[in-house]
């Protein structure tokens, strides 16, 4: 009954979809204000209507009614509560349900909090927002529904695949996802600015914060699905270089792009058709993230299995939101013009050098990654683009663009000089240079780039707050009270180059890892990178649904206990599958990384042990990256233009600077 | 202050300059990096050289998972089959939690010195509900063990569902 009520919902939502996209795309045109005001109560529908119909699944999961196909698939009674409500979307259809239902909560957030958004505009952006989640909703309904029902149902399910029994899969989609689909906003307001025909420094502020929260949201997803491979076994560490892993770090990449050139239409009406086309570009990235994965056409670790005719069906919704909105572009960008003039070295002139290699960077990735699915369509051959290509073919090309992080926002804007800059910089300069040549020296190259890499990007950022905040030239105490005072914005900018630069600090120290595999019985011990690896027994454990074998390990280091680990190995009976659960302590600048891969016939067993210096600050990093994108969206000229106070003061609603 | 031309211009000079030092980097990369995916068919037509990384693909044959121990560091020895050719693989290190015999399996490679046997660097596994990696499918097909029209491939369970260490104790036993 309550999925039967659940495919219902889901049904309902794609009839107000369609409405949404109707009325809000024709009704600007019909000039009539009641029309104007019926999207966005259609896009808050629409959301509560997916929403009953993802709990219906969920709940189908959750009381396990295996009659739905995708629970009898996908779950079954004896898994814990817990994987039952994220199994709910750790499967192909149910995935897609959440997609969806994120999509849909993008329009009704439009809908309520856009009040200072000129009707017209908010009406077409919602357009836009339904008739995309109008076709994927369709898609959901006609080949990958998840309320698809069988009978008889069998008795147990098959389960959650056991490597997916991981809190991981909680957190990791659901973020991952939410940045995905929220670029979905600041696509609609590219689309609906073009059906205008008018992009200005306005539209830079309201696009700005949406796809901040989208960035910080796919920053986070990006990183939380890094930890996840880090200590899952087989999927090949903390950043593979596969294909789903690539097509996540494009959107990112040209997203990354999006915020930064937003500031300069917002600052000086330049670069507009460039923003534009960055917007529709970035959401066309995250489609592919999620679906070009799922249409079979890439093959990697981390997919879900699809089926051909939902392939097919992916592909030609692809082509028309990709297509449909690049052909937009072409007939109407001409009616954007430029203003706004500067010269190539100002802050403008910086912001267009990132946005140069970050989308060069990302052409780079996206060939990697699309090349052999094309050399197998067109040539039959079968050839991996692996982690070398991309060691080589993109990290020199970050290069310049950490070499400039730095020293951009120094540079004032419309027209700068570069000494003044990097006179402030030099001891920074020196620092890297030292760092440098203190790992050159160690023959460990690619380890000694990185780090000084880091360091420049890491110290640049906290002189570029020193700067602001006027450090040592007036008394501590005010410019402690000037970083209160100061545009959140430019805190949020210097924390987001901190993050990154302090991201580059742990995978440049991740390449100085150690690691070595042996076979101990218990009381026997191994020497690894100072220290003491110590098997002191191995004891069967059970689990809610599986039973492992549990090995303790004492670490020590010169006689001095530092950690008691706990690897595992588990065997699941429904699946017949062993996993290998890492055992993992860090200290915050290095992480001790320990796996039992199961006994030996002797009483001993199977262990890796690893030191991966610097590893918590790849996540660190990204996660400082994030929280400077939060405190950027509390600067106040986008609380400025809040809805309530604006309606109060000034009943047009626009912005103010 | 410059006009909007000489600025296009400096734009459209970094632009070129980003670019072609982005395709120089990538066709360089792709000359050396490049990996090719093999079926076991194919290297023993082929003969790779030793040395030369590559990834192989196929099912794990059954019965042929061992596992020793060389100074003190373990290491798995296994075959990997396309049904007409079979090729032995060692690897050092801990197997993926799905890794199992009679199943599609993908590593990464080289040929030892003198052809003998390929030295696996990574072994994958896929969180999908069954793995048959898509080139290993492909290879399937060539070899004319398995077309997928023709319904889903042999249930991997059906084969040879014992765990590695259960195989081990049966081969040391």
């Amino acid at each position: 009954m309550i999925p039967t009520l659940g495919n219902f919902a889901l049904a309902l939502a794609l009839a107000i979809a369609v409405a949404q996209s109707v009325v809000g795309i024709a009704g600007p045109m019909l000039r009539d204000r009641q029309i104007l005001r019926a999207a966005p109560a259609l896009a808050i529908g629409q959301f509560v209507m997916l929403g009953l119909s993802f709990l219906a699944l969920v709940w189908a999961g959750v009381v396990s009614d295996f009659t739905v196909r995708n629970v009898a698939e996908y779950s079954s009674s004896t898994t814990p509560l817990f994987y039952r409500i994220t199994g709910t979307w750790g499967n192909h259809d149910g995935s897609i349900l959440l997609w969806c239902l994120i999509l849909s909560l993008c329009g009704a957030t439009v809908g309520i909090f856009g009040n200072s958004i000129p009707t017209s505009l908010r009406s077409r952006v919602l357009g836009v927002l339904g008739l995309v989640s109008g076709g994927f909703m369709a898609f959901v309904i006609a080949v990958s529904n998840p309320f698809a029902r069988i009978w008889p149902p069998p008795l147990h399910g098959a389960g959650v695949n056991p490597i997916l029994q991981d809190p991981g899969l909680a957190v990791h989609p659901p973020i991952l996802y939410t940045g995905y689909v929220g670029f979905s906003i600041a696509f609609a307001f590219a689309v609906a600015a073009l059906i205008e025909g008018r992009v200005d420094a306005a539209w830079g502020r309201w696009v700005r914060p949406w796809a901040l929260v989208s960035w910080l949201f796919l920053t986070c997803g990006i990183c939380f699905g890094s930890l996840w491979s880090y200590y899952t076994l087989g999927w090949g560490g903390f950043w593979f270089w596969d294909p789903v892993e690539n097509v996540a770090l494009l959107p990112w990449l040209t997203g990354t792009a999006l915020i930064h050139s937003a500031i300069v239409v917002e600052k000086r009406e330049a670069l507009k058709t460039w923003s534009v086309l960055l917007a529709i570009a970035t959401f066309s990235l995250s489609l592919c993230g999620t679906f070009l994965v799922r249409s079979g056409l890439l093959n990697s670790v981390h997919a879900f299995s699809a089926s051909p005719d939902q392939g097919l069906f992916i592909l030609v919704l692809l082509a028309l939101t990709i297509g449909g909105s690049l052909l937009l572009f072409a007939f109407r960008a001409p009616v954007l013009a430029a203003s706004g003039v500067f010269a190539p070295v100002s802050r403008e002139g910086a912001l267009i050098l990132n946005n140069i290699f970050l989308c060069i960077i990302a052409a780079v990735v996206f060939t990697g990654t699309m090349y052999p699915p094309f050399l197998a369509l067109l040539f039959n051959r079968q050839i991996s683009v692996g982690a070398p290509f991309y060691d080589q073919a993109v990290l020199p090309l970050t290069a310049p663009l950490i070499l400039a992080m730095a020293v951009g926002p120094m540079l004032s804007w419309k027209r700068a000089a570069l000494l003044p800059a990097l006179t402030k910089l030099w001891f920074v300069a020196v620092l890297a240079l030292v760092v440098f040549g203190a790992f050159i020296l160690r023959g460990h190259f690619v380890a000694a780039l990185g780090l000084a890499g880091a360091v420049w990007v890491v110290m640049g950022a906290l002189v570029d707050l020193a700067e602001r905040v006027r450090l040592f030239r007036i008394p501590l105490g005010q410019s402690f009270m000037r970083l209160f005072t100061i545009p959140r914005a430019a805190i949020g900018a210097s924390l987001g180059h901190l993050g990154f630069g302090i991201a580059v600090l742990g995978i440049a120290g991740m390449s100085l890892q150690t690691h070595t595999i042996r076979v101990l019985n218990p009381g026997q011990s191994i020497d690894l990178g100072g220290y003491n690896w110590k098997l002191i027994a191995i004891k069967p454990a059970t689990g809610p649904n599986y039973s492992a074998r549990d090995a303790t390990i004492e670490v020590s280091r010169n006689g001095h206990l530092v950690q008691i680990l706990h690897p595992e190995t588990r065997y699941f009976t429904d699946q017949k599958v062993k996993t290998v659960a890492a055992a993992i302590r860090s200290n915050g600048v290095r992480n001790l990384f320990a796996t039992f891969a199961g006994d030996n016939n002797s009483g001993g067993g199977e262990f890796r042990f690893n030191i991966h210096p610097l590893a918590p600050e790849i996540w660190l990093g990204g996660l400082i990256m994030a929280l400077g994108g939060a405190i950027s969206l509390t600067d106040r000229r986008f609380r400025v233009g809040a809805p309530v106070r604006s309606r109060l003061r000034r009943p047009s609603g626009s912005a103010t600077v | 202050m410059m006009s909007r031309k000489k600025r296009r211009l400096w734009i459209v000079v970094a632009c070129g300059l980003g670019l072609s030092t982005a395709v120089a980097l990538m066709l360089v990369a792709f000359r050396s990096s490049l990996s090719f995916f093999m079926s076991p068919q194919q290297v023993a037509a082929r003969h790779p050289p030793a040395g030369q990384v590559f990834r192989l693909g196929g099912i794990v044959q059954a019965n042929t998972v061992v596992m020793g121990t060389r100074n003190g560091a373990p290491y798995t020895t296994f075959r990997i089959t396309d049904g007409s050719a079979s090729i032995p693989v060692v690897y050092t290190g801990v197997l993926p939690g799905l890794f199992r015999q009679g199943q599609g399996v993908v590593t990464i490679g080289a040929m030892s010195e003198g052809d003998r046997e390929f030295l696996a660097s990574t072994v994958l596994a896929k969180h999908g509900a069954d793995y048959m990696p898509r080139d290993v499918e492909m290879a399937l097909r060539k070899a004319g063990k398995w077309n997928p029209k023709f319904g889903p491939p042999p249930d991997a369970g059906a084969w040879d569902d014992k765990s590695p260490a259960q195989i081990e104790a049966s081969s040391n036993g």
